[in-house]
This record gives structure tokens, sequence and C-alpha cells, in this order.
């Protein structure tokens, strides 16, 4: 996986969940209105044991979640800038970090902004219009080890990757909706 | 809890929304799900609340309605309960030249296959007829009621494209 144009990628190396070393449990996750879930979250030290606990108890969450393709850990209850993402094997995805977690995550460089409706387990009942980078480079921390990491991605994963990153900011998708008409009563639940 | 539907209707002006909403909150109306939006200058808004009795509302807005500008229908409603959902969302677009009959035409084809209109809004502007609907359809018929809806749009000369609206679960 390379960067290309948008700059060189520093990946994931040989980070696995595995690499965690602790067994994640699952979590809660809470709905709007939640304060958690509007509030900015605190940084992290990525290092730190609690830090681990969390990322690991996101990825045994998110796998647990039908169709769950990314959380974050305000929807755990967290106000903490750590986030899980996996969409392997989604059909609209075209590159694939596979399962890995970040902390204090930043989009660095996004481009070509397109539409798309997108649905959050914390918002159950409601789905909305919403643009979002298609090209995406996103700036992190691996927990556990700490080293720093520049994803280089697109599409599917870079949509999840900043709606993730904006849970972190305290942001929920109905905050970037296209407009008063733009958000839907969610019929089909997976 | 009586359960109300209200439509409001009349000439825009800024403040309606503002106006309405006061009345209802002062007469512990809450506010539910609601849809505003200027309809050819017209100001509309349908909305549903909670809380009073219709009477009592309806003489609230009807001091708003006073000058005769708006048109204000207040009626207590049971409430319909889950429907539980057809299938997949859709959205079917069609433009074109006005006509009669685009809306009754087009609808009618999603109808016959199982279809459920969820939303809809049409829009004319000079001779552009422009309508949007939220559609349910059943799994599979896609693509049968796409040709069908090529059909009668090429009927009713207009073009017509029909694309899924899956949200993505992020």
């Amino acid at each position: 996986m390379t960067g290309g144009e948008r700059g060189p990628e520093v990946g994931l190396g040989d980070w696995t969940p595995e690499s965690l070393d602790v067994p994640g449990e699952v979590r809660a996750v809470v709905s709007a209105p939640h304060p958690v879930l509007s509030r900015a979250a605190d940084e992290v030290d990525p290092t730190a044991k609690e830090t681990v606990q969390l990322a690991a108890d996101l990825i045994a969450t998110m796998k647990v979640s039908p169709g769950c393709v990314g959380l974050a850990a305000p929807q755990v209850g967290v106000g903490a800038r750590v986030f899980a993402v996996d969409v392997t094997g989604h059909p609209k995805a075209v590159t694939v970090h596979g399962t890995f977690v970040l902390c204090n995550a930043r989009v660095v460089e996004a481009t070509r902004w397109k539409p798309g409706r997108e649905g959050c387990m914390s918002v159950p009942d409601l789905t909305g219009d919403v643009k979002r980078a298609s090209r995406l480079v996103v700036e992190g921390d691996l927990p556990g080890s700490g080293e720093p990491v520049r994803l280089v991605t697109d599409g599917f994963e870079a949509r999840a990757l900043q709606h993730e990153i904006d849970h972190c900011a305290g942001l929920l998708f109905l905050d970037r909706v296209a407009g008063a008409h733009a958000v839907y009563q969610r019929k089909v639940y997976l | 809890m009586n359960e109300l539907a209200i439509t409001v209707i009349g000439r825009d002006r800024p403040g309606i929304v503002a106006d309405v909403a006061e009345v209802l909150a002062r007469l512990g109306a809450n506010l539910t799900d609601s849809t505003m939006t200027r309809l050819r200058g017209h100001f509309a808004m349908t909305l549903i609340c909670t809380g009073p009795a219709a009477a009592e509302v309806e003489a609230a807005l009807a001091s708003l309605a006073a000058e005769g500008q708006l048109l204000a229908t207040v009626r207590a409603v049971t409430p319909d309960g889950d429907v539980p959902p057809v299938g997949e969302p859709y959205v079917m677009a069609v433009h074109g030249s006005d006509r009669m009959g685009i809306v009754a035409a087009m609808t009618r084809v999603l109808v016959d296959a199982g279809g459920n209109v969820t939303d809809l809004s049409t829009r004319l502007t000079g001779a552009l007829y422009v309508v949007l609907a939220e559609v349910e359809l059943p799994a599979g018929v896609a693509d049968t009621l796409l040709d069908r809806l090529h059909r009668t749009a090429a009927e009713l000369g207009v073009e017509v494209t029909l694309r899924p609206a899956d949200p993505d679960l992020l």
C-alpha cells in the first residue's frame, strides 16, 4: 500500500490486535443523547495500560456488533481519543488496513468529497446524508507500542475513519448532514 | 397523552416557525416529528405534537391566523405504531418537461411493484418538473421495476433514475 501523490504512508507495521496482548471485553454502547458523545474527548497516552485495555475492548465490542465497521471510545462511554476500525470485506471498501486501533488520530489531508448515507450505532433510529473526503491521510498513534502511523486511504475506509475521528471530537453525523431534509428514519435493522 | 396532527400553510414571512413553535411551547405541546418548507412561496408546515387538547391548540393558532395570512388545522390522531419496513430504501429521481400526471403514473408503478413511498418532494421551475421520492422496495424487484419505470417515463417524456439509498453503519 503506497501513498502515491499524497505522501508516504507510515503503516501499521507488524501491529495486529494480538499485539495488545490483553483479552477485550464487550462494553455497552451508549446512544445519543448522552453527554459523552457531545464533548471533545481527551488525548490519551497510547502506551498506558488503560489505553491498551480500551483498545482491546473497542475491537471486542465492534466484532460482536453486526455490520459495525468502526467504534470510538465515546460510544462506550469513555471520553478518550481512541477508536477501532475494520472495513475488511465491505463491498464499498477499496483500500483496507484490516483491524486497527488509533489513538489521538487527526486528519492531515482530506480531498475528493463525496456524499453518502450514514448510520451510527449511537443514533440507532436515524440515518443521514453526509459528505466525506474519499481520499484521506490520517496520523495517530498505535495503542501499546505508541508508534506513530500515517495512514493513506480512500473510499469506505476513509469515510469510517472520518466518522470515528468525529466521535472523538464530540461530533455525530447529525452535525454534518447535508440539510434540513437529509435525515431519515432508519427502518432496516442489521 | 393527546397526539395532534397540525398543518400551517400561508404566506411566507420571516418568523413564522418561531411564532408557531412559541404558541405550541406556551401550551405545553411537545413538537415531535415535523417538516417545514416553502412551496412556491407559501410556507407549509406539517407536524405531530403531543400534549394539550386539539381545541386549545386550534384556538391559540387562530390568533396567528387572525390576519388571514395563515391557515392552521389541528386534528387529534391515534399513534400508528411501528410500521414494519417493506424492504430496502431507494431514491427515485424524475425530471423533464412538466405535464399532467407524472407523479400519479410514476408512483403507481412503484406501488404495483410492492414499493412504499416514505418521502416525496416535487418542484416546478420554469418548464422543468422534478420529482424526488424515497421508496422502500421488496428485495429483488429493483431491476424489473427500473424497466417499468423507464417505459412509463418514456411515455411521459421524462427521465428517471433509481438508486439504492442503503445507509452504511459506521
